[in-house]
């Protein structure tokens, strides 16, 4: 019975996300606006400065971002369910807040991963050219930065009253994160705030995770991206699970 | 008296900080009652009803929904009751039967049960025919009607309804409320309701308990109240037990959302 609980909690959140076109349009077009007006607007730049072909640099980081987007905006949807009043239909049907706190997680990674898939497609399209060998190491890095910002969203949104602090959410995460993950620019010869910033960003290890599976060229290493990237996300699951159990309404 | 009882409350209280929300409040309802739970805005009716039903721990006091303890027994407590909240709590996003059929695996209907009692249910509340279209199509008193049927789907013991016929004609409260008395006789169901509509907890409560400022100012038979302030209609007794004044109520979260959400409609 648990996993039937655990499917539909997971299946509303697919079915809530492809129900919103724009949505989905909203969060692909990003992304994509990113990597067109990024890759080939500095794509010469970086080329001339030795870099090679940027838009083979910056697809891992655009799939990671898409990915981080998305798995926050799940996460942090609890705070919508809290205001339009669902989150007490669940809270108080007979299941555990575990289980429901595992489907939604779930549900969002998995749209979150859909999400990174399609930018990969997209890039696929524009002359993108990753090492196929490495792709089932790449979904593992695409599934444990979804589940990570997944439980980061939850994490916040049970600690949030209303969506006034949303705003504040995405300048001062969402934005900070992806822009000193590495996503962008190469963190070889940094400025060393800069470098020890991207040290301490938990996607920086994911957008490493990526590149070096897709295209080679980890900074830190693939070992390294695994290992920090498998235990943040563990340990920020049963944070996220723990403020979630102690939501009161 | 040998029928049991199903809620016990004993001097329960519950403060937001400095403001006594709930203070040291008991009473009880019998298997099979239908009880009034009355009382001017900002008394204490939904912090009360959210303890009974898990969404909130009391300061202070003891609490028995069907002999388990809401504090220390969540999951037993929670299938023993039905809910209808005061705000919607459908998802708007899904369909009328995706929320029927959302609520069934939650309770752990199992499949054959629960279509049936999702198209009984449906029917009875006139919504099988628009049971494929999502519920942010609907008006406010389908929605409302929806999420009644889903509060019975899975028959439950008790049932708890934050005025449940807010914002309906007086058609479709005649209807609701047949039908809960119905279910009240047959499967006795125990129900538990607040309502501003000081008539229709005259017509259906078997009794009822006022509450004003956290405190249980009354409590009986609605003649026994009647009699009580030598009122002809429970309203007058109502305003006699509860003073003149209008509340004034602090806005929180949620109440903003409610001005939002009529500004949307």
């Amino acid at each position: 019975m648990t996993l039937s609980i655990i499917y539909v909690l997971w299946l509303r959140q697919i079915k809530r996300y492809f129900r919103s076109k724009s949505r989905i349009i909203g969060s692909i077009g990003q992304p994509l606006l990113f990597l067109l007006a990024l890759g080939f607007g500095l794509g010469p730049i970086y080329q001339k400065a030795g870099g090679g072909n940027y838009i083979q640099f910056l697809t891992p980081g655009i799939i990671s971002m898409s990915i981080l987007f998305t798995a926050l905006f799940s996460g942090i949807e609890i705070i919508w369910d809290r205001q339009f009043g669902f989150l007490k239909e669940t809270l108080v049907a007979p299941v555990s807040r575990l289980q429901i706190m595992i489907g939604r997680t779930l549900g969002g990674a998995t749209v979150s991963i859909f999400q990174g898939i399609i930018i990969s497609i997209i890039a696929l399209l524009i002359g993108f050219h990753p090492n196929w060998s490495m792709f089932p190491l790449a979904i593992v890095f695409m599934i444990l930065i979804a589940l990570f910002f997944t439980a980061l969203g939850t994490a916040i949104a049970s600690k949030l009253e209303d969506m006034h602090g949303f705003q504040l959410i995405i300048n001062f995460i969402v934005m900070p994160i992806f822009f000193l993950s590495g996503a962008l620019f190469p963190l070889n010869g940094l400025p060393k705030a800069l470098l020890v910033t991207a040290i301490i960003n938990p996607l920086s290890y994911g957008v490493d995770g990526l590149r070096g599976t897709l295209v080679n060229g980890s900074h830190f290493g693939l070992g390294i991206d695994l290992l920090v990237l498998g235990v943040i996300t563990t340990l920020l699951l049963v944070l996220g699970a723990y403020l979630f159990s102690k939501i009161q309404i | 008296m040998t029928k049991q009882k199903v809620i016990k409350v004993k001097n329960l209280t519950k403060k937001f900080g400095n403001f006594i929300a709930v203070d040291n409040i008991s009473f009880e309802v019998k298997e099979g009652e239908i009880f009034g739970f009355l009382g001017p805005n900002g008394a204490g009716k939904t912090t009360t009803i959210k303890m009974l039903t898990t969404l909130l721990q009391p300061t202070k006091g003891s609490i028995r929904v069907n002999g388990y303890n809401p504090a220390s027994q969540a999951d037993k407590t929670r299938k023993s009751f039905g809910i209808v909240f005061q705000d919607s709590s459908l998802d708007e996003e899904l369909t009328a039967f995706e929320n029927m059929e959302f609520h069934g695996i939650l309770y752990s209907l199992p499949k054959k049960l629960r279509r049936e009692r999702i198209e009984q249910l449906l029917k009875f509340v006139e919504l099988w025919d628009r049971k494929n279209n999502l519920v942010k199509t609907f008006s406010g008193g389908m929605k409302r009607r929806l999420e009644i049927a889903r509060g019975l789907l899975h028959h439950p013991k008790i049932i708890f309804l934050d005025e449940p016929t807010l914002g309906l004609d007086p058609q479709t409260r005649k209807h609701i409320w047949d039908h809960i008395k119905k279910l009240n006789k047959k499967e006795k169901t125990t129900v538990f309701f607040t309502t501003h509509y000081m008539e229709e907890a005259e017509r259906n409560a078997s009794r009822i308990a006022i509450i004003d400022k956290g405190k249980i100012v009354a409590e009986g038979t609605v003649n026994t109240l009647k009699k009580k302030k030598k009122a002809k209609t429970l309203e007058d007794a109502f305003i006699k037990f509860t003073g003149y004044s209008i509340r004034e109520e602090t806005a929180t979260p949620l109440d903003r959302l409610r001005l939002r959400r009529k500004w949307r409609r």
